[in-house]
């Protein structure tokens, strides 16, 4: 049995912890408010809020897209559909008021997505900003409006959050009627929760030996739904010791299998080593799906354009690989690729930890990304860059480079030459050109090879362009 | 007054197809698809999925009782393939079965023996070889022929534009019953549920009075909805019909994106030729419309693309020639502009071409050439009431054009990376179904007794807020508070005959309808206030649920009024038509006055390059409308915003690749992207132009759902302004969408010597 909360109500259910949430919250508890716009994490009109327990006993709400949600990860938490935030007699949220004011919803398909991001949003523990409130709807498409009304929306429940009450938001929000009054019970209602569950641990064709191991969900759920309703799952979404980020004695970064997207972005660590780390993860997914994705996933997936294998192949990053009580071993990450989409790890090898050495200070990284809609969507072309550079010449340099090949690549020979030089147009130029014999891009709904070898180049300059504003101008190099 | 729909939406209360609980006994069906483009279909093998758990039937065009045909203008299509396919992902079988995953389990032991034959993707190479949907149509005004001498200057070139993926965020859907009697009922995601009804009557072999359509509302249509979602509600019907259960139907996704047809790609010809004045002499364009492998409602788009050739300018000498190409794609259909748009960007792009040779803005051709009054569309009919030049002239003041200049080429003065773009489109759109007997709608109104109000019309509600004017139009007629008043789901069986909600028109028409008949009603109860209340007829009046006699309060209100009068054998139903006076039009002529009326605007769009990157932000969309005396100018002003995006969005990012196989590769909305939070303009403002509105307008709010999708036309060209900030001695092909691969290419043309100078070619100066 799995359980959970779902709204106010105590769900127990023996339905796949593959299965997605979506379907059981439309046709297993006939809630359709929830709406399927594409299935694939893309749209966000299946956006429901995920509460999770937190060491200090309070509950933290994350937005996720519920069609890419594992029935499974729902296990021990508090979902929310907007069944679950609406006022008695009809009235209307606080969010819920804005939109409708602002004319923010026209044919209304997408709308409940955007009532459940923004309800997300009020409540966050971090400040209301303008810029968190767009960013808590940036994972939600609209066709109808053109969104300018819902910025309207936004823009006045920020303003309206920004009274929130940081000791008790909870009540201080329910007394607003932003959330029912059954919030508050919450937090209680998930701890009794886990108690009980430590004695009967759920099942549901999950089990800590099954060979398909399932994370986040936001890649397998888009590529198999139907596979994953039907085998063994192996949930590791949950599992505590795949959770954190840590820096070791020796200098290197560690963390889990399990770390999303958002976890990094949010890491103190993550943003003191990389200052620029929220704007490289605004290029990456969407709110919702980095709540979800984990950085494993996004290795094992294989994308030859995986963001945050691009990111982490400049930081000569190593995966721990183990199979359950045979030990572990490590491979860099630039040796798990052997072929499109295949991995030189076993097929019941499981990642357990990702590690990478701290970049020093003084050492330079960028990620570049350009896709055809700059935001929510896959690259083009990608690249990372991680140099160490003395007096104007680089020492040690590492560049990735992704969508130019059938594996994300590591460009070594690109790497190699710059070793020893001066950053100069001329070195930079040469190393671009030596990356264009590096890679084999092809023709596809990503954009055509010439698009894709000039973009590499073009985001190869600005790499240095953005490092060594003072060293090199835009028109000395294109 | 805002929309009456979004309080439900927000609570996610509204119903739409997949809402609608689920009968017992439902059957769920899932389409087989053609995996060829183009080929004998030599036989359908079911026999294997027959056997597959909890599948019932599996229909072919064999189980058609009726005919299997669909085409609406061309009878051209069937339901189900029979003899050939046309198009990869034209539907071939119907799986019925107890559960969606048994269906869809069932699809993959379906297979079929197709022979192949030859696929076009191109629609010249279509043209070429003669396979047009119908003979090619012209529009002709002066004689562009003799016109060339006299002109100062001539320019040619060629402009394509893309297809457009509606993406509704609802996917195509029907579910249908069966009645007693032998009929069905659908409740259909159709913008046209008339079209539903006739289809399905005929694919069944029954009148289409034993066919009922009832539509509550879309998850939005632009158009994909019109004829498209005929399909699905007959393969729903025909389910039901056949295995005398309900039978759901709603296309996943990835689906509704393969088989359904989109906005026509266009290939194009421009000549244009100018006096030493910059005044537009000769025009002649020749379109080739890349129709898909039917004719669904490309003739009528075509001809809107002639309609629109000229978009806001006056041409003396035009000849304007449209081929309809059938290809071997899904049929293309409506969308949001009809063709118009396809039609406005090829004119726009000459006069940009032009306006480079001649080294002057695009806006000082633009101007000089606006519509006035009484002016000749090449079709015949006067520009009445034209606002071009008002609404030019006002944005001008409004937004300060010189300044806003100014500030881009100081901009691009002081930045090497980035570059700054700023272009002006003014539109002109013509509202009317351009096929005349379209023009025409039916109310049918009751009062009930308590004084609430039930309205049905023909119009379907999907997102453009036809429902709240509709009301408004009650609740105003009749003097009473708009809460009084419910629009009721569009029903075949209370209306019929019904017009599909299209062409801008549909709150016009059946607002007008619905004004009609509370003017009917109104009429005959203030004729009973009369004899009950003895009071004077003149001066007679509802305000505020309140009678008012001379100004004054009488003794009686609105509900009381109407209680009484139901106690006398009043009748308070009433059913009204309305048909749109004035109009017609000759297709053979091509000449006539086929729009009731026509809305003008125009807009300014800035927007920043970055010359590095190829990627781009809109800074901003400076909009000035003409929305008459808007009625509801929450509603309109939506409609702008996000018909203006809808625009930028064909304009820029959204790109439809097929390949040489007729395979649709941007097939998700992983690949396919329209316009995100973050891509849409910083500043998108619509002033409202202050104009007396149009007496066919209802209440004298002009149409608003198609117009302001051709301000995103502008993006394209603000952007290539921006690239040839950059690159001065450069000309881009005109080629929409403008993707960030377009845009790098063209910044450097030099590297990427196969993708860009082929075109180029084309736009040499022949005069």
């Amino acid at each position: 049995m799995l359980h959970f909360y779902l709204n106010n109500q105590r769900i127990r259910t023996d339905q796949p912890a593959g299965s997605t949430l979506l379907d059981f919250v439309r046709y297993h508890q006939h809630l359709k408010g929830t709406k399927i716009g594409c299935r694939e994490g893309d749209c966000g009109a299946c956006t429901v809020l995920v509460g999770e327990l937190q060491p200090d006993n309070t509950v933290q709400y994350q937005s996720m897209t519920s069609c890419l949600t594992p029935l499974g990860n729902a296990h021990g938490k508090h979902i929310v559909t907007v069944e679950g935030i609406n006022a008695a007699a009809g009235t209307l949220t606080p969010v819920q008021q804005a939109i409708v004011q602002e004319g923010g919803s026209q044919c209304g398909f997408c709308t409940v997505g955007f009532v459940m991001s923004l309800t997300g949003h009020s409540l966050s523990t971090q400040p209301a900003t303008s810029q968190t409130g767009l960013a808590a709807i940036d994972g939600n498409i609209c066709r109808c409006t053109g969104y300018k009304s819902l910025e309207r929306a936004t823009e006045a429940l920020t303003q309206q959050l920004a009274g929130r009450d940081t000791e008790q938001p909870l009540s201080w929000l329910a007394e607003r009627q932003f959330v029912p009054a059954y919030f508050q019970q919450i937090p209680a209602q998930l701890q009794a929760l886990r108690a009980e569950q430590e004695s009967q641990p759920a099942t549901n064709g999950h089990s800590t030996e099954a060979a398909q191991v399932l994370g986040g969900g936001t890649d397998l759920l888009v590529q198999r739904p139907e596979h994953l309703r039907e085998v063994p799952v192996q949930l590791v979404y949950d599992r505590p010791g795949l959770r954190g980020i840590r820096q070791q004695a020796d200098g290197r970064v560690v963390f889990g299998a399990a770390t999303t997207a958002e976890n990094l972005r949010a890491s103190p660590l993550m943003q003191a080593l990389f200052p620029h780390l929220p704007d490289y993860m605004k290029l990456i997914s969407s709110t919702p799906i980095r709540n979800m994705g984990t950085v494993a996933g996004n290795f094992i997936n294989a994308s030859p354009i995986g963001d945050l294998t691009i990111f982490f192949l400049a930081l000569n990053a190593s995966v721990t690989v183990g199979v359950p009580g045979k030990g572990s071993r490590d491979i860099l990450l630039s040796d798990l690729y052997s072929g499109y989409k295949t991995l030189t790890k076993a097929a019941n090898e499981q990642v357990l930890e990702i590690h990478f050495a701290a970049p020093q200070a003084g050492d330079c990284f960028n990620f570049e990304k350009v896709s055809k809609r700059t935001h929510l969507d896959i690259a083009s072309v990608n690249s990372a860059v991680w140099l160490r550079v003395a007096d104007g010449f680089v020492r040690e340099a590492r560049i990735s480079a992704g969508g130019v090949g059938p594996i994300p690549l590591y460009l070594a020979r690109t790497s190699a030459s710059l070793v020893g030089q001066e950053i100069t147009p001329e070195t930079v130029a040469a190393a671009t050109a030596i990356a264009q014999s590096e890679i084999s891009p092809i023709s596809d709904v990503r954009g055509s090879v010439d698009y894709k070898r000039l973009l590499l180049r073009q985001l190869l300059f600005a790499h240095f362009l953005r490092l060594f504003p003072e060293r090199l101008t835009f028109r000395e190099l294109v | 007054m805002n929309h009456l729909d979004p309080v439900r939406h927000v609570r996610g209360e509204s119903q739409y197809i997949d809402d609608v609980p689920v009968q017992q006994g439902t059957l769920h069906a899932v389409v087989f698809e053609s995996p060829l483009a183009h080929g004998r279909l030599r036989a359908i093998h079911v026999a294997d999925a027959l056997n597959a758990a909890g599948v019932i039937r599996i229909l072919t065009a064999a189980d058609i009782p009726g005919e299997n045909q669909i085409g609406g203008i061309v009878p051209d299509e069937p339901l189900l393939a029979e003899g050939h396919v046309h198009f990869r992902g034209q539907p071939v079988a119907l799986v019925l079965a107890e559960t969606e995953h048994q269906a869809q389990a069932a699809l993959h032991l379906i297979r079929v023996d197709i022979d192949p034959l030859p696929i076009i993707t191109d629609p010249r190479v279509a043209a070429a070889q003669g396979e047009l949907i119908v003979p090619p149509r012209t529009f002709r005004i002066g004689d562009s022929g003799a016109a060339w001498s006299q002109c100062a200057h001539i320019f040619e070139g060629e402009a394509e534009t893309g297809g457009q993926e509606h993406l509704y965020i609802e996917t195509q859907g029907a579910y249908a019953f069966p009645t007693e009697m032998g009929g069905v009922r659908i409740i259909s995601s159709t913008q046209g549920p008339t079209a539903v009804q006739r289809h399905t009557a005929h694919v069944l072999g029954i009148g289409m009075h034993q066919i009922e359509v009832d539509v509550t509302r879309l998850g939005g249509g632009f158009g994909g909805k019109e004829d498209q979602a005929t399909p699905w509600g007959a393969l729903a019907a025909l389910g039901a019909f056949v295995a005398r259960r309900p039978v759901k139907l709603v296309l996943d996704r990835m689906a509704d994106m393969r088989m359904t047809g989109k906005r026509h790609p266009y290939s194009s010809d421009f000549r244009i030729g100018l006096d030493a004045n910059l005044r537009i002499l000769a025009y002649e364009a020749t379109f080739y419309q890349n129709a898909g492998a039917a004719a669904d409602l490309s003739p009528a788009v075509l001809e809107r693309t002639l309609f629109h050739a000229t978009n806001t300018y006056f041409i003396p000498n035009v000849t304007a020639t449209a081929y309809s190409c059938r290809t071997n794609l899904p049929p293309n259909t409506a969308f949001r502009g009809f063709g118009g748009p396809q039609g406005m960007f090829v004119v726009e792009a000459a006069i940009v071409r032009a306006a480079e040779a001649l080294g002057v803005a695009a806006s000082e051709i633009q101007r000089r050439n606006l519509l006035r009054e009484n002016d000749l569309f090449p079709y015949r009919q006067p520009a009445e009431m034209c606002n071009a030049g008002l609404a030019w002239d006002t944005a001008e003041q409004v937004y300060d054009l010189p300044k806003l200049r100014a500030e881009v080429a100081a901009f691009n003065q002081q930045n090497e990376q980035c570059k700054k773009g700023l272009s002006v489109m003014p539109i002109c759109f013509g509202i009317s179904f351009t096929k005349t007997a379209m023009n025409q709608a039916r109310a049918l109104v009751h009062i009930y007794t308590d004084g609430t109000v039930g309205v049905s019309t023909g119009a379907v509600e999907m997102g453009q807020g036809v429902n709240t004017k509709i009301a408004q139009v009650a609740a105003q007629t009749l003097g009473i508070s708009p809460n009084r008043v419910k629009v009721e789901s569009t029903n075949t069986t209370r209306v019929a005959n019904t017009s599909p909600s299209a062409a801008s028109a549909t709150a016009d028409l059946n607002g007008k309808a619905t004004q009609l008949a509370c003017e009917a009603l109104r009429e005959r109860l203030l004729r009973h206030a009369c004899t009950e209340y003895t009071l004077h007829y003149e001066g007679l009046d509802i305000r505020n649920e309140q009678v008012l006699s001379a100004g004054q309060p009488a003794d009686t209100t609105w509900e009381k009024l109407v209680s009484s009068a139901y106690w006398q054998r009043v009748s308070l139903t009433e059913n009204a038509h309305y048909a749109t006076p004035d109009i017609h039009f000759d297709p053979v002529t091509n000449q006539g006055y086929p729009f009731a009326y026509h809305v003008y605007g125009t807009a300014y769009t800035t927007v920043t390059l970055d010359c590095l990157r190829g990627t781009y932000t809109f800074d901003a969309v400076r909009i000035v409308h003409d929305f008459g005396e808007s009625m509801n100018p929450a509603i309109d002003q939506g409609q702008i915003e996000g018909g203006a995006v809808q625009g930028i969005g064909w304009m820029t990012m959204e790109e439809l690749l097929y390949n040489d196989e007729g395979r649709l590769l941007s097939n998700s909305l992983n690949s396919y992207k329209i316009p995100d939070l973050y891509s849409v303009p910083q500043r998108l403002d619509v002033h409202f132009l202050e104009t007396p509105g149009h007496p066919r307008a209802v209440l004298r709010s002009k149409a608003v759902g198609e117009p302001p999708l051709m301000y995103g036309i502008g993006a394209y060209f603000a952007v290539r302004e921006a690239i040839r900030a950059f690159r001065p001695a450069h000309q881009p092909t005109f080629s929409a969408p403008i993707t960030p691969e377009k845009v790098l290419l063209n910044l450097y043309p030099a590297l990427a010597p196969t993708a860009t100078s082929a075109v180029v070619v084309s736009n040499t100066a022949v005069a």
